[in-house]
């Protein structure tokens, strides 16, 4: 994958002929989009509002690790580790403080007292997650080599561990249920904006520049001054924090999570997303992120019917593969598609 | 030494051999290729239900042995062929992915074939009995799968180091380029370390049904793990590091249980990858490996 970085743009430049200011065309695309998506659910049965929902969940959580591993080269599999602490943490804040005390009798006093609501709780959920993947990357980020792929994949064990077997404060396997449904469809909509928007700008920046540099040649980006553990680091950690968020707003979307809910699976489900959308590309992340969200969905009628199943995830595998013989470089590379570029920045069309 | 102890001993050291086979492979694939395959671990599943299905045919065990092990080479050059070798040359990460999806194709294949439904094999009788060492005792099963494991070995050592194949595999460890370029065939050295490796694999899977007495489609996925912990505990790479790896991990996984009171049992896996985070941390060129200079 000899990807080029793609050329510097100047954030909120509107030049001559520009009907209006980038910040306004943002808004209104964001406008838009609310409103076809109020028109969308507001006749739709929960199930579709449901799935179009975690939808949104899905492509932010491509577009976060397309950050950590499509824009600073690593490979992270660690997202439903993170998942998995962002739902227990702010499952265990937003619950009902007089079912807590017999649910979870282990549970520290101050915390088992507490009634949060669901925006403190997912922040603090996000936090969880990122101080986790700053442990976990002090030993392993400082190394050439790929380990961290291994070290992720490692960590979703413990922490399926910890679930398992810590029944004071997480209830064991059985997991939590009934847990509140304060997260909606708006929920996962703001999120995935917030996220895309936060990955945009920090793409488009000298961050994002550095971070690039660390993918194409560590070597050579250490040399011009650029510090890659530091750099790896930030990557790892931002994109745990959009995990474990994601996984605090889904668990209170469907209201339960087990320690097995977001499992190995997940995570290679996630780089599929990011390898067929181009490695480090926001919109090609979001639209694979729609796109296998969707055609799993349709699939497993297919898979119930036949009693096949596990079919779903050979053709997605099988597809991946085909992928990485016929085009690498996914749907745009490294890049955003021209349009977008054009429409968000102001920049003529190249 | 207690009855206790040297049972514990034992399993660990029985638990070591199997990693310690799957270790080996692993360890042989990343050398040559510098690809992390995440697949290696399901070559332990094919193993398991290919004795599966020779038991079925009552086929007598040194003959099972000797098919197991040709049918993972077989799994194992088929792989490399298909999926890996179109690749070679491309970035580190292409590979991972593409191992990634290739495990998932196993697992979920086998799961369409075969049914989630674990399935039961056992040792014969003779095999299940226990034999006394000198005031212990000791399950033959565990003593036939320390013995065979470093009979295995040690054939992978006199290959590796006294023949021209293992020069070549060497050679091609060492630098891809220049190998090629003395004349060795690269893509046929390649093959071999991914059939080797992948025999050795699915042996561990008869022993892992031998000994455990029970398989299942996803059997593969925690020992694949397990061997890249041993392989960062023996140095990466290193075919000898990895064994030793494997022993260590093996012997450290069955004392935490066997030492530590009965309510710390759980935590047996959180304690095997905390264990590699520790390492990395301390010695991430693992512990047999001198530091090697990173160059440009």
């Amino acid at each position: 994958m000899s990807k080029s970085a793609p050329e510097t743009i100047t954030m909120g430049t509107s030049g001559g002929g520009q009907w209006l200011a980038a910040p306004l065309r943002i808004a209104l695309l964001i406008a838009a989009a609310s409103v076809a998506l109020w028109l969308v659910t507001a006749g739709a049965s929960a199930y579709l509002t449901t799935l179009v929902a975690v939808m949104f969940i899905n492509a932010a959580l491509a577009v976060s690790l397309t950050f950590t591993n499509g824009m600073t080269g690593m490979f992270s599999l660690g997202h439903p580790a993170f998942m998995t602490i962002g739902a227990y943490v702010a499952a265990i804040l937003t619950f009902p403080s007089r079912r807590k005390a017999s649910m979870l009798p282990d549970l520290p006093e101050f915390i088992a007292s507490l009634d949060l609501s669901l925006l403190p709780a997912t922040v603090i959920a996000g936090l969880a997650g990122a101080l986790v993947a700053f442990l976990v990357g002090l030993p392993v980020l400082r190394l050439r080599g790929h380990y961290l792929a291994v070290a992720t994949l490692g960590l979703i064990v413990i922490v399926q561990g910890l679930a398992l077997n810590w029944n004071g404060i997480t209830r064991g396997g059985a997991g939590l249920s009934g847990i509140p449904r304060l997260s909606n469809i708006w929920w996962a909509f703001g999120f995935m904006v917030l996220t895309v928007a936060a990955v945009w700008r920090i793409k488009f920046s000298s961050l994002g520049r550095a971070m690039m540099a660390t993918r194409e040649n560590d070597l050579a980006a250490e040399c011009t001054g650029i510090d890659t553990v530091r750099i790896r680091m930030l990557a790892f950690v931002i994109g745990a924090f959009f995990a474990a968020v994601a996984g605090a707003l889904m668990a209170h979307l469907i209201s339960v999570v087990t320690p097995r809910t977001y499992s190995i699976v997940l995570a290679f489900n996630l780089v599929v997303m990011i390898v067929i959308g181009g490695s480090g590309s926001i919109v090609g992340s979001v639209i694979a992120a729609f796109a296998i969200t969707i055609v799993s969905e349709l699939l497993r009628p297919v898979e119930e019917s036949f009693g096949l199943y596990g079919m779903s995830q050979v053709i997605v595998a099988l597809s991946l593969i085909l992928v990485l013989y016929l085009r690498p470089r996914g749907l745009f590379g490294s890049d955003e598609p021209a349009f977008v570029k054009h429409y968000l920045n102001g920049k003529k069309r190249l | 030494m207690s009855q206790y102890l040297f049972q514990q001993l034992i399993n660990g050291l029985a638990l070591g051999s199997l990693y310690a086979l799957v270790a080996i492979g692993f360890s042989m694939i990343y050398g040559i290729v510098r690809l992390i395959n995440f697949a290696h671990g399901d070559l332990v599943m094919i193993g398991a239900f290919a004795t599966l299905g020779m038991l079925f045919y009552g086929t007598p065990w040194p003959v099972t042995l000797l098919v197991v092990l040709l049918v993972g080479a077989l799994a194992g050059a088929t792989i490399q062929t298909v999926v890996f070798r179109p690749m070679l040359g491309a970035p580190q990460v292409t590979g991972f992915i593409a191992s990634l999806a290739v495990s998932i194709t196993i697992q979920n294949s086998a799961l369409m074939l075969l049914s989630g439904q674990p399935r039961n094999f056992l040792f014969p009788e003779a095999m299940r009995q226990r034999v006394s060492l000198g005031g212990v005792s000791a399950s033959l099963t565990d003593l036939v799968i320390i013995g065979l494991t470093l009979t295995l070995i040690a054939i992978l050592f006199v290959i590796v180091y006294r023949t021209r194949l293992g020069r070549a595999m060497r050679a091609t460890a060492e630098n891809l380029m220049a190998a090629r370029l003395m004349g060795i065939g690269v893509n046929r050295t390649i093959l071999a370390a991914f059939a080797i490796g992948s025999a050795l694999a699915a042996v561990a899977g008869l022993f892992w049904g031998g000994k455990f007495g029970q398989i299942d489609p996803l059997l593969g996925s925690v020992p694949g793990l397990k061997a890249f912990i041993a392989c960062v505990i023996g140095g990466v790479g290193s075919i000898g590091g990895a064994m030793l790896g494997g022993y260590i991990l093996g012997l450290a996984e069955v004392l935490f249980v066997g030492l530590l009171p009965q309510a710390y049992a759980g935590y047996r896996d959180t304690f095997v990858f905390s264990l590699l985070i520790l390492i990395l941390l301390i010695k991430p060129s693992g512990l047999f490996v001198r530091h090697v200079e990173e160059r440009a």
